[in-house]
């Protein structure tokens, strides 16, 4: 399983010089999701036989001399929330369990241009609202380092799917740490851009103010390749900025001497568990002994962001979801008795727990009466958040801390108490506020062997930073957390404890089936 | 301070959310949205007086391109999503008498 263990630039690479064809990679990452997928379910559709097509096309451009960059010809996996023309997307929702776009999202088309080949589509939290992936309608997906824990969420399959080398990198999409947190869990790396870096077009909003779409990769040159691929201006996004540089590659250089390392002490206070702790700190210490400047500071708000954040998502997603009623696409009810009841029918039974749970807050929060005393001051309490670090960055290049409070929790722990699933997000959530780039880079492993990763946090644009940082890290410590999940392990841990699957055979996914797991 | 939602706030969020649940269910929605609701409350500790409400973080403007049609013909494929179709149109119950 050599071919696997290359990284998506490396591989790229190999294609190039004709030593290994784009077909072979696609053969090589669906012999392993058909090991693996019975086991962990990252993807709700898996493509082979569109991929083995898409890699022939890109092979003879590659050998055209057409495709030059990167990324042709390397099977990469897409969160199920972008749109790709004539592809199921379903948001792992059963209301749009049959859904296929008219139209491809913009980062999906910039990386179809690079030549990247499409294996499918990666579970996640029903449209993206969750920190675990089991709000999923196709069931859970599972950790590729314990079978028993969550990968984490919402972009937990393309994170599972990374890690447990089903494909060779992956998009995502962070709204409130849904890249970082679960690249987190799996011991990936994950990055959310500067607001406005990504198009969203195409990608299906749960809100808008807040998300991005990003780079899942094994490691931060990927991340960055990546990156430089999906960045681009787009007119069809009206909150796209233009930004004069999105060479990220360049940042790949081993050097963070005088660099400015701000410590949220706040970051490290109750709920923190302490091998997490230990590893954040281990971290910091290893880049300070790189030259960086590490010190410890007060970022103020911390606790305030959770809050904000729930009002102001809550309220974007109950206008956004609105255009989910039973008429141009998707789920409808099967009976109904006029307009409005087929609304009412075909949404409530559309929708799972935890996205009425957030159109109901939503709702609320946005109606007369309720308005100013919850949405405004969410936006207010916003406007003081990024002043904290507007601050910050007067005095930092650079904030490094955790990107959770724990590992990954065991599947079925989160969600019967919401607002303790929520407050896993309490380190992550503030950087979406504020538009900030994040990324989640693995530095060290719990007592279980679960995965830990360090959340860098930079200003606006400043993507580069982070990339510099995580990749003298990355040299630093010989790239030693950032190791693959072991599938044959993972088998044996399965046959042993005879862990439930939730997903029934799975091999017999190909081009367009519905895996139907309920 | 707890927060308490009556039946007929609940009632009045869901036609907004054109979400019909059923008692149970309202029941377990209206228990998570006051515990949430406190929890949004601790923002009241904080002092926001002369704060400007802030939607976006970078200074984005109305975004104006002329109305030209870049995007083929996709008919059949919209309407293909359509859950029923008429013809070329989308059919939906009746909605006058």
């Amino acid at each position: 399983m050599e071919l696997l263990d290359l990284t998506a630039v490396e591989l790229g690479k190999k294609i190039r010089q004709r030593e290994v064809s784009a077909a072979e990679a696609v053969e090589a990452v669906f012999a392993r999701a058909e090991t693996a997928e019975p086991l962990l379910h990252s993807y709700v559709t898996f493509n082979r036989e569109d991929a083995l097509a898409q890699a022939e096309e890109v092979q003879k451009k590659i050998i055209a001399g057409e495709l030059t960059g990167p990324l042709a010809g390397v099977p990469v996996a897409v969160k199920d929330n972008l749109c790709i023309a004539g592809e199921l997307t379903t948001c792992s929702s059963k209301i749009l369990s049959d859904y296929r776009p008219t139209y491809t999202a913009e980062a999906v088309r910039n990386l179809q241009r690079s030549g990247a080949v499409i294996l499918g589509k990666t579970n996640m939290d029903e449209f993206a609202m969750g920190s675990t992936t089991e709000t999923s309608w196709y069931g859970p997906t599972r950790n590729p380092h314990h079978p028993e824990h969550v990968p984490g969420g919402s972009s937990g399959g393309s994170c599972a799917a990374v890690a447990a080398q089903e494909c060779f990198y992956a998009l995502g999409s962070d709204t409130g740490g849904s890249i970082r947190q679960p690249s987190s869990f799996c011991g990936v790396v994950g990055l959310k851009p500067t607001y406005g870096t990504v198009s969203r077009y195409g990608l299906i909003a749960y809100g808008s103010s807040l998300d991005q779409i990003g780079p899942i990769t094994k490691d931060a040159a990927d991340c960055a390749a990546v990156l430089e691929a999906i960045a681009s201006y787009d007119e069809k996004d009206s909150t796209s900025i233009r930004r004069e540089d999105l060479h990220f590659t360049e940042a790949l250089t081993e050097d963070v001497k005088g660099l400015r390392i701000g410590i949220p002490a706040d970051y490290f206070g109750e709920g923190l568990d302490e091998e997490v702790a230990e590893a954040i700190r281990a971290a910091a210490n290893i880049l300070e002994e790189q030259g960086a400047v590490v010190e410890r500071f007060h970022l103020s708000l911390v606790d305030y962001a959770i809050p904000a954040y729930y009002v102001i998502a809550s309220a974007e997603a109950s206008s956004n979801l609105e255009r989910f009623d039973g008429v141009k696409y998707g789920y409808r009810t099967a009976d109904y008795d006029g307009l409005h009841n087929m609304y009412k029918k075909t949404r409530s039974e559309g929708f799972g727990a935890e996205v009425k749970r957030r159109i109901m807050l939503g709702s609320f929060v946005l109606s007369s009466g309720y308005y100013d005393a919850y949405y405004l001051k969410a936006l207010k309490t916003k406007a003081l958040i990024k002043q904290a670090f507007d601050q910050a960055f007067e005095k930092y290049d650079l904030l490094l801390g955790p990107t959770a409070p724990t590992t990954a929790p065991l599947l079925g722990e989160s969600l019967c108490d919401p607002l303790k699933m929520y407050l896993g997000d309490i380190y992550t959530i503030a950087v979406n506020l504020a538009g900030l780039p994040g990324m989640a880079v693995p530095v060290g492993r719990d007592q279980n062997g679960l995965p830990i990763g360090m959340q860098l946090i930079g200003n606006h644009f400043q993507e580069k930073i982070l990339l510099r940082a995580a990749y003298t890290y990355e040299c630093a410590t010989n790239r030693q957390f950032e190791k693959p999940a072991d599938i044959e392990k993972l088998q044996e841990t399965c046959r042993e404890k005879t862990v439930r699957n939730t997903v029934e055979k799975k091999e017999e996914v190909s081009a367009g089936k519905e895996v139907q797991a309920r | 301070m707890a927060n308490k939602i009556s039946d007929e706030v609940m009632d009045y969020v869901g036609i907004l959310a054109k979400l019909e649940l059923s008692g149970q269910e309202k029941e377990a929605a209206k228990k998570d949205m006051e515990k949430m609701l406190d929890y949004i409350d601790t923002l009241n500790e904080l002092d926001t007086s002369g704060v400007e409400p802030m939607s976006h973080v970078l200074p984005v403007q109305n975004v104006f391109r002329e109305d030209v049609v870049t995007n083929g013909d996709n008919k059949e494929e919209t309407l293909g999503n359509a859950p029923l179709r008429k013809d070329d149109y989308f059919e939906v119950p009746k909605t006058i008498g």
